[in-house]
């Protein structure tokens, strides 16, 4: 199936929405393509359970709805070329649609950062984001035991809400020392909101401990996970759990705007004040540009949606509120940023790439001075599996510094019927064979 | 509905490795395994894994799902009568 | 004296292969790679380790190569992925299946083992395939190995026995003993043997042509292939010259993935996969093997062959007598390899080979052409 719009945008989360409602408003036609089923993205995904109702959500979505922009939901995009058209996959019917568009808006978000420790790999070790949206989508926590390990803001909010649905938190553990953290709380007194919704999370948690300088150096059980050992640098200690949350902050998901040939840089796609990329057909907002909140990712999603639309102007009474947001981000960065223990707690067997369980000894092997991910790759198979890369990527990213430049479509694994003629259909099989007896 | 197991509306019924299991209605295919505590697949050097990232990037999660091998069950809701297999 | 004997440039399977023969001949060996070791044809290529019956030449030096992979075996490392799953030559007719009797004889007469499988046996051997088909011709002892650790157990080895691996930087000239490298740096040694894949820059008086290929890996499905499968038409693709074409060959590997090719395209440059040669590759995939259809693709890439007018490599000396070339492997330098490293230690320090060296000269290809003019 073929579709042509004058505007595409990549993702239904907070930027991904505001951009597409700023650009139906200016009158033209748009899409919104996202692979999950619901809009909302990360932060405002869809849930069974009852989660407190989120008016920022309530507001966004209403004026969406209103705007004339069309949602596909189930789209998942795999291949794309900035000249003008997209490939996305839908599951629900099994086939591919082609989009084609003047311009293409970038809202694909940002995923959990993951660090290799001994354990991690256990069943019961979630990621903390990971372990929210699972519970969201019918996972019944009541009554389990949670520790919540990592870094960044994600934690704090992370414990709240598995608290709300029933489970114990035992323990909030932040590997960022207080005195950064403060650092960062004092910089934020010019932007109260911020601090307000750090205190109520805090509130809300009651009698679980936050603890900030202590990290996980193991995860410990048998076939499932029973506790985790942590440490607080001169002392280590177990706590016992029945799940384990663990977050090492965000990276954004830059696999299409590479593949597309946008610029990326340390912190994610590069774009200019328009929010447009170094390819002048396609614009990116939210976290695929910097890990900086929900708050920049509205702004940016309406900057990019007006200027894309051919209204930049209009948006640059904007800009000032955008950078602010952004050097929030940038400041939330430096708070949350990697002890050096965060980079050694993997030990010789730690699996590093769980697709393909190579281990961190056979990694630091292959990376002798001047080897990188691509001689890691091809010599351990690290990066090789169905994710290729999205997980042990950013780790050996924190670890070694190492890019992950190899992208290529399809972006996400199909059925080989996808790519080629005949549609896949159920009694396929039989009617072929039955064709040539 | 093909293989209506369900007992009311806000339940559906599936087939989890040969087992009837009831799971509320809305619920990811990840989610209902989770709550049996069955492992979806087996890893290369044989250890047990469930989901992780529960938003379809660490392909944890993957299982036989009505015949079809390697789904992200993190990205599938339930449907009455879907057959489920894990790897043992 | 010269700090080298010899100089190899480019650390493909090629190159790796030669430093390894070289090291163990006990010569001062250095490999120049700019790029990452394996990492251009021989990271994209399907590692099948197969007897290619086209032409006396190439049937002794594929021969002689995969009984060197086969006594190495015990050598390679796990994660070469070695595997002797054997090839089986699918016939999809009566036609075909006659090729498949000549081919078991031309592969008896050289001491090959076969062994012909009727439309019966195929499916025992293969319950994948479809239905219909005519039989086959199962070659046992080739294998698949996976090429990038190979050739980074050839290029260990060497480092072991004293080769020195100079990465980073590009040779941009090589003659008389000498290479020069891009930020004019030098390096002088008594042989120099360019390995260099298709990049013909420093001997650009080799006719060798990219050839790019597709191919497709999928998920782990152990089991529902057991050989290496290729269609017999193989060869009428692997040899059309002018047109772009595609054949059936699907790879069991080790891991339990299967890997899809093949297609052949020249005068294409470009890296990126093109959707209209991999659908018409992965349709002929699909029509002898329908349940391919469902199973999940997790990369597609491709890659390019260094292809030469008379489909056979060009290994030997060239008028600089310094220099020699070991290039232009097409589809079967991963094959060829180690036999390729046999061929041009023999023309280092005259090592016996058990072939006719001749045919491989570089300098036949110039020479045929004077006798078409
Ligand atoms: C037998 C086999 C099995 C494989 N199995 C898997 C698998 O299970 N999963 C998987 O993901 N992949 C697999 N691969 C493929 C591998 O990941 C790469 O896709 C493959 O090596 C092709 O490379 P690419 O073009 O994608 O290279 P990329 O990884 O995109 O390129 C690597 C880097 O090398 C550079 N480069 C590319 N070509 C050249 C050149 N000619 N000279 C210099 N630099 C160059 C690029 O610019 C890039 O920076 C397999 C490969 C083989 C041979
Ligand atoms: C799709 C496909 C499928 C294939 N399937 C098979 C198969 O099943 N079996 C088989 O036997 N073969 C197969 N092949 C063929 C095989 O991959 C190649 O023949 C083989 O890898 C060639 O190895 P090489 O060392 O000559 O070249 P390459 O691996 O290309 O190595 C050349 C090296 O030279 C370096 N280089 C480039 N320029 C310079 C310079 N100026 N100085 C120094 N170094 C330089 C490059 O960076 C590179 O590392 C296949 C090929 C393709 C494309
Ligand atoms: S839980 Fe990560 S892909 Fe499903």
């Amino acid at each position: 199936m073929k579709h042509s719009f004058d505007i595409v945008v990549v993702g239904a989360g907070p930027a991904g929405l505001a951009a597409a409602t700023a650009v139906a408003e200016a009158g033209r036609r748009v899409a919104v393509l996202d692979e999950n089923p619901r809009v909302g993205g990360q932060i405002w995904r869809a849930s069974l359970s009852k989660v407190a109702r989120d008016r920022s959500k309530e507001r966004a979505v209403a004026r969406f709805e209103a705007s004339g922009a069309k949602l596909f939901s189930g789209h998942q995009i795999v291949d794309g070329d900035a000249a003008g058209a997209l490939e996305s996959w839908v599951a629900a019917t099994q086939s591919l649609e082609t989009f084609s568009f003047e311009r293409l808006i970038l809202a694909t978000g940002a995923r959990e950062r993951f660090l290799p420790f001994p354990g991690w790999t256990l069943p019961g070790v979630f990621g903390a984001g990971g372990l929210q949206a699972l519970v969201r989508s019918g996972y019944d926590i009541r009554g389990k035991r949670v520790v919540v390990v990592g870094t960044g803001p994600l934690l704090l909010a992370v414990a709240a809400h598995l608290k709300q649905d029933g489970a114990r938190v035992v323990l909030v553990a932040e590997q960022a020392p207080l005195s950064q953290l403060m650092q960062f709380g004092l910089s934020l007194i010019t932007r109260p909101g911020k601090i307000v919704q750090g205190l109520s999370l805090r509130a809300q948690l009651a009698n679980a401990q936050y603890r900030t300088g202590c990290w996980p150096v193991a995860a410990l059980g048998d076939g499932t996970v029973t506790g985790v050992r942590l440490s607080d640098g001169s002392r280590t200690w177990t706590e016992a759990c029945d799940l384990l949350a663990c977050g090492f902050h965000l990276v954004p998901n830059t696999e299409l705007a590479t593949l597309l040939g946008c610029e990326v840089g340390d912190h994610g796609v590069v774009v200019d004040a328009d929010q447009q990329t170094s390819v002048a057909s396609v614009y990116c907002v939210g976290e695929t540009t910097a890990i900086a909140g929900v708050d920049a990712a509205l702004l940016q999603g309406r900057i990019a949606g007006l200027a894309a639309a051919g209204r930049a102007s209009e948006a640059r009474t904007l800009h000032m509120q955008r950078d602010a947001e952004r050097s929030f981000g940038r400041r939330m960065d430096r708070a949350f940023a990697l002890r050096k223990e965060m980079l050694t707690l993997a030990m010789p067997d730690t699996i590093v790439c769980r697709c393909e369980d190579v281990r961190f000894s056979q990694i630091s092997q292959a990376a002798a001075p001047g080897n990188g991910w691509t001689n890691a790759k091809l010599q351990t198979r690290c990066g090789m599996g169905p994710c290729q890369g999205r997980i042990c990527g950013p780790a050996l990213n924190a670890l070694f510094g190492w890019k992950n430049t190899s992208v290529r479509a399809p972006l996400f694994p199909l059925p080989i019927a996808a790519l080629c003629s005949s549609p896949l259909a159920t009694d396929d099989a039989t009617t072929l064979v039955t064709q040539e007896n | 509905m093909r293989d209506g197991t369900a007992v009311n509306a806000a339940m559906i019924g599936l087939i989890v490795n040969g087992e009837a299991l009831q799971v509320r209605r809305g619920s990811t295919v990840a989610a209902a395994l989770l709550n049996a505590a069955t492992a979806c697949r087996i890893s290369e050097s044989g250890e047990p894994r469930t989901a992780v990232c529960g938003m379809g990037v660490c392909f944890e999660c993957r299982a036989t799902v009505d015949g079809i091998a390697q789904q992200r069950t993190c990205q599938m809701e339930c449907r009455d009568g879907m057959v489920v297999e894990t790897q043992r | 004296m010269k700090p080298f004997d010899v100089v190899i440039l480019g650390a493909g399977i090629v190159g790796s292969a030669c430093a390894y023969e070289c090291a163990l001949a006990g010569m001062r060996v250095a490999v120049v790679e700019p790029a990452v070791p394996a990492g251009a044809a021989s990271a994209a290529g399907m590692g099948h380790l197969v007897v290619m019956d086209d032409s006396e030449a190439q049937l002794a030096l594929s021969h002689f190569s995969r009984e060197l992979w086969r006594e190495l075996r015990e050598a390679l490392p796990q994660t070469v992925e070695y595997e002797e799953c054997g090839t089986l030559w699918v016939a999809a007719d009566a036609e075909e299946m006659e090729e498949v009797l000549a081919k078991q004889q031309r592969y008896a007469n050289s001491g090959i083992a076969s062994e012909m499988l009727d439309e019966r046996a195929l499916l025992e051997a293969e319950p994948g395939l479809r239905h219909g088909l005519a039989g086959g011709l199962r070659v046992p002892q080739d294998g698949v190995i996976y090429p990038p650790t190979a050739a980074g157990y050839f290029l260990s080895v060497a480092q072991q026995r004293g080769a020195q691996l100079i990465q980073g930087k590009r040779p941009v000239r090589a003659a008389e003993g000498e290479v020069v490298f891009e930020d004019g740096s030098r390096l002088s040694a008594g042989w120099i043997v360019i390995a260099t894949g298709t990049d013909t820059s420093l001997c650009p008086w080799l006719k060798i042509q990219p050839r790019k290929g597709h191919l497709v890996i999928t998920d782990r499905y152990p089991g529902v292939v057991r050989h290496q499968l290729v269609e017999l038409g193989y060869l009428k693709s692997a040899h059309s010259v002018s047109t772009d074409s595609v054949a059936f060959n699907v790879q069991p590997r080790k891991t339990g993935q299967l890997l899809i090719g093949s297609s052949r395209q020249y005068g294409e440059l470009k890296r990126k996969a093109d959707p209209e040669m991999l659908r018409r590759m992965l349709d002929r995939a699909v029509e002898y093997m329908p349940s391919l259809k469902q199973l999940s693709v997790v990369r597609v890439w491709t890659g390019f062959r260094a292809a030469t007018p008379d489909k056979l490599p060009l290994i030997g000396p060239t008028p600089d007598s310094t220099v020699l070339v070991a290039m232009g492997f097409e589809g079967l330098g991963i094959t060829n390899a180690p036999g390729a490293a046999k061929l041009v230690l023999h023309h280092l320090t005259g090592a016996a080979v058990p072939m006719d060296p001749m045919a491989f000269l570089p300098s036949r290809v110039a020479r045929a052409e004077a006798v078409h003019a």
